[in-house]
């Protein structure tokens, strides 16, 4: 018999971004909240202070902040003939733990998902005919616009302290902003990020090739800035030690900085750390949820009644928990009926190594997460793709992330691994090197989809969430083309010796990072027979349960997804608060 | 720094050592076998010290057994060699570095998924073996070994550099047998292991006096460049600072 908790009305499983802006925003309405977070209390004071967060071994190598492999993975194939096998550690992405989830040790590139990709079957099929998609695509359209979802990332840029030049104001585009840009109803609240020297570079080229580079919007505070929840953010300091780690200076956005200390002073607001949860459970009908079972950080199984159950851990591990939960008729890939697990998607990243005379100082260390000069001639449809016969589109941008020199020593191809010739070679080009860095969109495919894996389990006996996938043979081909345009523009930049562009190739592999984008399985749609939730992230089947976050995307994007995260996280939390709260356990229409 | 090390003179003083305690032993074991055992450890590891070229190393070991770490430091000293460039991973005191992360949590596998089955896979399916870091360099630091006495006719610390060398491409191309550890897979974590201890913060023992960062000029943990990102193309020449300089 589990151990019993005083019954509340919501329980939010995951401290992270959709957590406590959800969380936030019931408790504020007067429901009673309990966010349940598995992994442990940290604040930015303590715990990222500075100099002991400068540590790439501790936070980059060793996965402080990263989902432990040991206790909870995914399982791989490429295809449903193969055998899934466990990533015994981290490559391909970076799952979070601990509170605030991967929204604290993000890069804090920011954007919004383009108008076009909301409805990118039928944008398409409009412009291109329905056969640029392939058969084996399963992309589809969501229920809902970017229009009705503006209102929502103009309250998400205020709440992280968005940093960057409008290109596009109500219709009206800007000068040095993105002229490919969404239209926005307000300015950033915050200028955009300072300007190191490749990203210069790069814009320099790009420019005179006829593009349009801009400075990349962040969720990075430039200034010091007062946000939407009345809490302090500071100034980035450009210290370099961003992506993987915990933000020392109150700069980079997360929950810890910009939300939970806001709802904690609510008397109706829980958090509760050490809360690892292993399912929903419902009525015996299963069409109402009553709770969810967790077990504390002891080890007790604890049942926590409540009246709304909102799946907010790490995006597709929001599938498993539908998966482990009964939730959702489980996708058959063979058949193509079932939705849960269904859309599938990471990225199509790729780069293009540029190497320089000994005269252009790089400084790779002095940089943060999301501080680049970018590129959307190519994202989304701005660009006819006509002649090229693929769907979709890819930013292609210099961006400063890290010099921190274990995982970056880049050398030119043919450089020996080892030895005195590897010596000399990472001495040479240290400082004297960057990649042009190309983040492109990913289509589902027919036999791709997230499934739990007959054989491996977590640390709690659970089976694992198993991962079938490869890239189709759209996402080659528009790899192909995005890596040869980024090639051209670092031909075309001062200083550069030598640029060698790598496309994406298949097969799909988990032994390299390509993004921590890993997106799917809960898929927002209007139909019940090609998804989990409706548009506003509502389970078909049990509808006192929602889903929030990436776990959502029926496709991914080239753009990052914390924006459209967080805009659909505030459309939910309105949803509830205007609808659902008088007609409990209905399906919002 | 000591760029230049007199390797061959160590070698040789090293190695009149090692003669004296293998002489001394099987006589001190007729009388006080534990005082005796005790006395050649702590003398075969200020030997190891010596061949290391540095003073401050421990006498004690966490993780590695003394041929371990006489082996283990031969590595790195040719993963990343003391050349024109400076001083290399055994001035660096990577082999420390080892030690103490194989010792560790990590060592153990801590963050290692290691349920069964250990099933053979694809290539896109990454590493699946059962070792742990800790069990992985125990049996490929001994293989290593094994197949330079098999190959040369002596451990792999005593052979030349160049046969070093050639021994390490081998392992890297997995044409060496180590058992039930593929080498190419040993020798990759290998270079992985000390290009952490060669870049890491000093604070684990490696890149002793930044020799690491100051090779490549990454400043360390300075704490701010916001007046300086904007000064494009000029080179950054402050010393670095580690964790431990500003804690």
């Amino acid at each position: 018999m589990a151990k019993q908790m005083p019954p509340v009305d919501v329980v939010l499983v995951g401290g992270g971004w959709t957590g406590s802006v959800i969380g936030k925003e019931l408790a504020a309405a007067g429901q009673r909240v309990v966010v349940l977070e598995r992994g442990q209390p940290r604040w930015t004071s303590p715990d990222f202070q500075a100099p002991g967060v400068r540590d790439e071994l501790k936070f980059t190598r060793r996965n402080e902040l990263h989902q432990n492999t040991a206790s909870e993975t995914y399982t791989f194939r490429n295809r449903t003939d193969e055998v899934a096998l466990p990533m015994r550690r981290w490559q391909f992405a970076y799952p979070g733990n601990h509170l605030g989830g991967a929204g604290v040790h993000w890069s804090g590139a920011y954007y919004r998902w383009d108008p076009a990709e909301f409805k990118i079957r039928s944008h398409y099929t409009q412009r291109y005919g329905a056969r640029i998609f392939t058969d084996d695509i399963t992309a589809q359209d969501w229920p809902l616009t970017y229009d009705e979802l503006e209102p929502y990332f103009d309250r998400f840029d205020r709440l992280v302290g968005a940093s960057g030049q409008a290109g596009n104001l109500k219709g009206v585009i800007q000068p040095g902003g993105n002229p490919f840009e969404p239209w926005r109803s307000n300015p950033y609240p915050n200028p955009p990020m300072k300007l190191p020297h490749a990203p210069a570079l790069f814009g320099e080229a790009a420019e005179k090739l006829g593009y349009h580079p801009y400075i990349q919007p962040s969720a990075l505070s430039t200034r010091p800035y007062v946000n939407s929840e009345g809490l302090q953010m500071n100034s980035c300091v450009y210290c370099g030690f961003c992506s993987n780690f915990g933000c020392e200076q109150f700069a980079k956005a997360s929950p810890q900085v910009c939300i939970l200390p806001a709802a904690l002073k609510l008397p109706t607001f829980e958090l509760r750390t050490g809360a690892h949860v292993l399912r929903v459970e419902l009525d015996k009908d299963r069409k109402t949820a009553r709770g969810v079972t967790y077990v504390d950080a002891a080890g007790v199984e604890t049942f926590q009644p409540a009246e709304v159950v909102f799946l907010c851990t790490f995006a597709i591990n929001n599938t498993r928990l539908l998966l482990l939960s009964g939730i959702g008729t489980p996708y058959d890939p063979a058949t193509g009926k079932g939705v849960a697990g269904r859309n599938y998607t990471h990225q199509t990243s790729s780069g293009v190594g540029l190497f320089f005379d000994e005269s252009t100082h790089i400084n790779p260390f002095m940089g943060a997460g999301a501080v680049a000069v970018t590129m959307d001639d190519f994202c989304t449809d701005n660009f006819d793709h006509g002649p090229h016969g693929f769907v979709g589109g890819g930013y292609i941008q210099i961006q400063v992330v890290s010099g921190a020199p274990i995982n970056n020593r880049p050398t030119p191809p043919g450089t020996p691994a080892w030895g005195s010739a590897w010596k000399k070679a990472a001495k040479r080009y240290y400082n004297h090197s960057i990649p042009i860095t190309i983040t492109a969109s990913n289509l589902p495919v027919r036999g791709g989809y997230l499934s739990l894996d007959p054989t491996y389990t977590d640390a709690f006996g659970l089976p694992l969430l198993r991962i079938t996938y490869d890239f189709p043979d759209n996402d080659i081909k528009l790899s192909a083309f995005l890596t040869q345009k980024g090639t051209e523009i670092g031909r075309a930049m001062r200083g550069v010796q030598l640029a060698v562009g790598a496309p994406r190739t298949k097969p799909y592999s988990v032994t390299g990072y390509q993004s921590s984008h890993i997106n799917g399985g809960a898929a927002i749609g209007a139909d019940p027979a090609t998804s989990v939730v409706n548009r506003f992230g509502q389970c078909w089947d049990v509808p006192n349960v929602f889903v929030t976050g990436a776990a959502l995307f029926p496709q991914n994007s080239c753009y990052n997804p914390t924006g459209t995260i967080g805009a659909l996280a505030y459309w939910t939390a309105d949803a509830i608060k205007r609808d659902y709260v008088h007609a409990p356990g209905r399906l919002i229409a | 720094m000591d760029g230049d090390l007199r390797r061959p003179p160590y070698r040789r003083i090293f190695l009149k050592q090692i003669a004296a305690v293998v002489s001394a032993a099987p006589l001190a074991a007729t009388t006080a076998p534990v005082a005796s055992a005790q006395n050649a450890s702590t003398a075969q590891a200020a030997d190891v010290n010596a061949s290391i070229g540095q003073s401050s190393l421990p006498t004690a070991w966490l993780f590695f057994n003394l041929d371990e770490a006489r082996t283990a430091d031969a590595v790195v000293a040719r993963l990343i060699p003391a050349d024109d460039n400076g001083p290399g991973a055994r001035e660096a005191g990577v082999v420390v570095f080892l030690d103490r992360q194989l010792a560790g949590a990590w060592g153990h596998g801590d963050h290692f998924y290691r349920h069964s089955p250990f099933l053979p896979g694809t290539p896109q399916q990454g590493y699946q073996l059962a070792f742990t870091p800790a069990e992985m360099f125990r049996l490929g630091l001994a293989k290593l070994d094994e197949n330079a006495r098999k190959l040369r006719g002596s451990g792999f610390a005593d052979l030349t550099e160049q046969q070093q060398d050639e021994l390490l491409a081998q392992a890297q191309e997995g044409k060496l047998d180590f058992g039930t550890l593929p080498s190419a897979t040993f020798f990759g974590s290998l270079v992985d292991v000390t290009m952490e201890g060669f870049f890491s913060d000093p604070i684990y023992g490696g890149n002793r006096d930044k020799i690491g960062w100051k090779l490549v000029g990454f400043p360390g943990v300075h704490a701010s460049y916001a007046n300086d990102i904007e000064r494009h193309g000029v080179k950054w020449s402050r010393a670095p600072a580690s964790i431990a300089d500003v804690a």
